[in-house]
């Protein structure tokens, strides 16, 4: 049905969520407190921000992601036509993923894969 | 013109009514086989053996008050059950629900898939940093390194199945296992990528055993914390049509979507099977797919961060990789049956 079903499938979304928070802001009841604004964190009082430095592993994992992530998009085309093309595109496909496992071995080494 | 705009809102009003009925149906069977696997009754009185309990629990949610923090970053933390449910949403595009039903069949379906179902990561984030929760912080963050990591193992396993297909159209992978189902006829590398298949999309779909992003007893409930009332819904909901997503993706990609079960040219037996209609051979395969997802839950302890990011950096990845070369090797030899 082409794009028309995407915008739909949008406006359904839209629908649904948007829908359901205004029926709920209609029906349910509301009461104010002084505490009920505040992060639920157990019971303890919040101590400082939240919006602090976060640990660097995830960003290194962020960053393999990409790399790893754009090798995929590569392959998608080659895994189209690897049946016309045969063992040519085997061989391809071999010295591709070795320069890849080359980089992959790398971060390895460098200790990226490592949990701090 | 017009019968386009009312065959879109037809198929719009199925798709709503889809995800509440897959709402409803999934948490209560979520509820009922966690029940039977610990030898307990689960949710048993509203209604006929607990049937109606999700509705009931459904209109709770909808009658609660959604709060939003004091700290929060009010624009964000509204938008972001939007972004998790238009996720959701466009996933529906390319599933084939039964023969010659599909609401796009764009011949890139596959890619399309893999690309679309990483929107809802950046819901997640934004839920748990604009939430200005620690738990939900940390959460969001465990939860995005957990899904774009196992996003790589997902996407491997399923381009070994468009090498041996040569198509990235749905219609055209179903159409490919008409005289069998590719997880018979691919030999064990297909069975390889169906298992590494079945773990990532556990993992990216934040169920346990790979619950990291919510882990109850350490971060009280993950990314959603602060979420409460329909908000919280809609999070539950995309969650519950997130893993019927997968299931069905996995389920057409490997067992042969819509399909019946046919062997080669045993004509006899393979039109006995054509009786039964397409569309419950497709929700039979998805369900059991989702039935075996949640038997993971009552199989497998929770996985510790750094366990997670291993068992898929360390061995997934290499595995799929190794694993595709085997695939086009077979491929390029047709030694498949």
């Amino acid at each position: 049905m082409g794009l028309g079903s995407l915008l739909m499938l949008i406006i359904c979304g839209l629908a649904f969520a948007g829908g359901g928070i205004v029926l709920s802001n209609v029906l349910s009841r509301k009461s104010s407190n002084l505490q009920k604004g505040q992060a639920y964190e157990c019971g303890v009082p919040t101590i400082g921000k939240s919006w602090v430095q976060f640990n660097v592993g995830y960003y290194l994992f962020a960053l393999l992601f990409l790399i790893f992530d754009v090798e995929l998009v590569f392959l998608y085309p080659w895994a189209v036509v690897v049946k016309e093309v045969g063992l040519p595109a085997l061989i391809e496909i071999v010295i591709f993923l070795f320069i890849l496992f080359l980089g992959f071995l790398y971060a390895h080494k460098k200790g990226a894969l490592k949990w701090m | 013109m017009l019968t386009t705009l009312t065959e879109l809102t037809i198929v719009g009003i199925l798709i709503l009514t889809l995800f509440a009925v897959l709402g409803l149906v999934l948490v209560f069977m979520e509820r009922k086989v966690s029940a039977y696997m610990q030898i307990r009754l689960g949710p048993n009185r509203v209604g006929y053996k607990g049937i109606a309990q999700t509705l009931a629990d459904t209109i709770k949610l909808v009658v609660k008050e959604g709060l939003t923090p004091n700290g929060a970053d009010k624009f964000l933390f509204n938008l972001a059950p939007f972004i998790v449910m238009f996720g959701a949403m466009l996933l529906m595009a390319p599933i084939p629900f039964a023969r010659n039903s599909q609401i796009w069949d764009l011949n890139i379906g596959v890619l399309y898939i893999t690309a679309v179902s990483s929107i809802s990561v950046i819901g997640i984030l934004m839920a748990g940093w604009s939430s200005n929760n620690k738990y939900s912080l940390l959460g969001a963050m465990r939860s995005g390194a957990q899904i774009v990591s196992y996003e790589l193992s997902a996407g491997l396993a399923i381009i070994s199945i468009v090498v041996l297909t040569g198509s990235l159209k749905i219609s055209e992978i179903i159409a490919s296992q008409e005289t069998g189902w590719w997880i018979f006829r691919g030999h064990i590398p297909v069975l390889i990528s169906f298992v590494i298949f079945i773990i990532a999309v556990t993992a990216e779909t934040n169920r346990a055993p790979f619950d990291m992003a919510e882990a109850e007893s350490e971060l009280t409930a993950g990314f959603h914390t602060e979420y409460s009332g329909m908000r919280f819904a809609l999070f539950f909901l995309a969650e519950y049509v997130n893993i019927f997503i997968v299931c069905a993706i996995g389920a057409t990609l490997f067992l042969g979507g819509w399909m019946p079960f046919h062997i080669g040219n045993w004509a006899g037996f393979n039109h006995l099977m054509d009786f039964i209609p397409s569309s419950i051979w497709f929700f039979g395969k998805t369900f059991f797919l989702i039935f075996v997802i949640m038997w993971f839950r009552w199989t497998f302890p929770r996985l510790r961060i750094d366990q997670l990011l291993n068992l898929e950096w360390k061995y997934l990845l290499p595995i799929g990789m190794f694993n595709l070369l085997l695939m086009t090797i077979i491929a390029i030899m047709g030694w498949y049956f």
